[in-house]
């Protein structure tokens, strides 16, 4: 295996690009040296991609956020004016692994692993993110959303690696949160994860809303049909039920030891609502 | 192909040479001899093997050690002054919060960079910044105990 840590994003793709085996990317290592170590994957090289600044950074741009790839965990938590905008991003970005994995742990590391399961990739769903990607033939957008096919498939192609991520700039009254079930209260995978993003009017009626959902299908979906159903609203309890009936919809969960397909199904629901009243109560300060 | 490593071991500046492979764990025990980071698990559940990277609380079993050229890295090697024990080893001592002491060091260094970071943790806090540090032995309340007294202690209480 040989390694490189290139301080370009251009350098890095071509490394990526060239190579005839197996040739990954290294963020945090919490998925990716755990693969390798239990030789699930052996590649031939890794490409480090922390010396690259871009990666590394969190920015305002355009009223909103450029949030580096491979910034940790920990690192999005101390970001104060981040955790204002968007706590509920970074609440699902900090629910990943112990305190000694949030050291390592990145957005791009958590999306590019490829589970459906992933805690912080519904939330980048509801907050818009755009994936800004460089390959060996420059640079493209795609929506967080797009990005993952199926468990462990990717819209990548080789060589391409996720720079960074844009949020949007957030109007008044605009808010959103992350919760997960998981069958304890730490360090386990998410049986189901649903993040919500509002945005209020002045009177206090909801005027935009995106809800991803984790572990319910094949991919994090984003539920359009359950942001719908709020807009408009006060987010009462019959936008709030037509919503978490619109999560329902949107499940085509696995049946596994941590949760039936019945289970997951209708704990998609519940915390549709949860999630959105934690949403609601914080644009209402917002 | 062999890499070869600067970086700074409490302290100290130190080289090594190391496999793409070998992780810090690899590096601090089998070539720098420093045996106090264990390996519990190889796979960052039971942080048996925590130390800090630039600061930063990480398990080294998930780290390569051709990542950490010119960083600093603090093992629990570091922590007692000369034979003068940190206050957190010593109150670990006086509550009987260890038994087989697998665990013991990568509790310390994480106790220790909480501490750090937040001198006045409530026991929750503390519960959950220690949930990557698995313990087959305490059943954590005297673990939980020692970190409160000795954070106490360290605030001049
Ligand atoms: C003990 C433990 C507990 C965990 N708990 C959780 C949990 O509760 N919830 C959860 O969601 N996950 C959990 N994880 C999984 C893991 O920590 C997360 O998925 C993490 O976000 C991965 O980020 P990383 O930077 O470490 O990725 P890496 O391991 O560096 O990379 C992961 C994969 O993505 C690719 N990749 C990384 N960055 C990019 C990029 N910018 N562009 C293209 N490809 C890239 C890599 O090649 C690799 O295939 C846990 C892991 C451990 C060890
Ligand atoms: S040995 Fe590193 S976390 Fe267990
Ligand atoms: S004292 Fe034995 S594992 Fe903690």
């Amino acid at each position: 295996m040989r390694y490189e840590s290139p301080d370009t994003l251009e350098a890095a793709a071509k490394m990526l690009a060239a190579e005839s085996g197996d040739a990954r990317v290294l963020a945090g290592g919490t998925d990716l040296l755990v693969q390798i170590r239990s030789e699930i994957l052996s590649p031939a090289l890794v490409v480090d991609i922390k010396k690259i600044a871009e990666t590394r950074t969190v920015s305002e741009e355009k009223g909103g956020f450029r949030i580096g790839a491979a910034v940790a965990g920990a690192e999005l938590k101390e970001h104060a004016k981040l955790k204002k905008a968007w706590p509920g991003l970074v609440e699902a970005a900090n629910l990943i692994g112990s305190t000694q994995v949030q050291g390592r742990c990145s957005l791009g590391g958590n999306l590019c692993n490829g589970s459906p399961a992933a805690d912080s990739v519904p939330a980048l769903i509801a907050a818009g993110a755009v994936a800004s990607i460089v390959g060996p033939n420059g640079r493209r957008e795609l929506k967080v959303e797009d990005v993952m096919l199926a468990p462990r498939k990717l819209a990548l192609t080789k060589g391409e690696i996720i720079a960074s991520f844009f949020l949007p700039a957030r109007p008044a009254h605009a808010s959103d949160a992350y919760l997960r079930f998981i069958p304890r209260t730490e360090m386990d995978i998410a049986v189901v994860g649903c993040a919500v993003s509002l945005v209020l009017d002045a009177s206090g009626t909801c005027t935009a809303a995106r809800v991803g959902l984790g572990a319910v299908a094949a991919r994090p979906l984003l539920v359009e049909d359950a942001g719908k159903a709020l807009v408009g609203t006060k987010v009462d309890e019959a936008a709030l039920e037509k919503a978490a009936a619109a999560a329902r919809a949107a499940c085509k969960p696995i049946d596994d030891k941590r949760g039936t397909i019945e289970f997951r199904t209708d704990v998609a629901g519940v915390l549709t609502k949860r999630t959105a009243l934690i949403a609601l109560e914080r644009a209402r300060k917002a | 192909m062999k890499h070869h490593v600067t970086t700074t071991v409490n302290g100290d500046e130190v080289e090594f040479l190391c496999s793409t492979e070998q992780t810090l764990l690899d590096c601090l025990r089998d070539e720098l001899d420093l045996t106090g980071a264990k390996e519990g698990c190889g796979s960052g559940d039971c942080g048996a093997c925590s130390v800090l990277v630039d600061g930063r609380l990480v398990c080294s079993c998930l780290v390569l050690g051709v990542e950490v050229s010119g960083k600093k890295i603090e093992t629990i090697e570091g922590m007692a002054k000369g034979d003068e024990l940190h206050p957190l080893q010593r109150k670990f001592l006086e509550h009987a919060a260890l038994q087989c002491g697998i665990c013991t060091p990568g509790v310390l260094v994480a106790a220790k960079s909480l501490l750090e970071k937040n001198p006045d943790p409530t026991e929750t806090e503390v519960r959950y910044w220690l949930a990557g540090n698995l313990c087959r032995c305490t059943g954590y309340d005297k673990i939980i105990r020692a970190v409160m007294d000795a954070a106490a202690e360290m605030r001049g209480a």
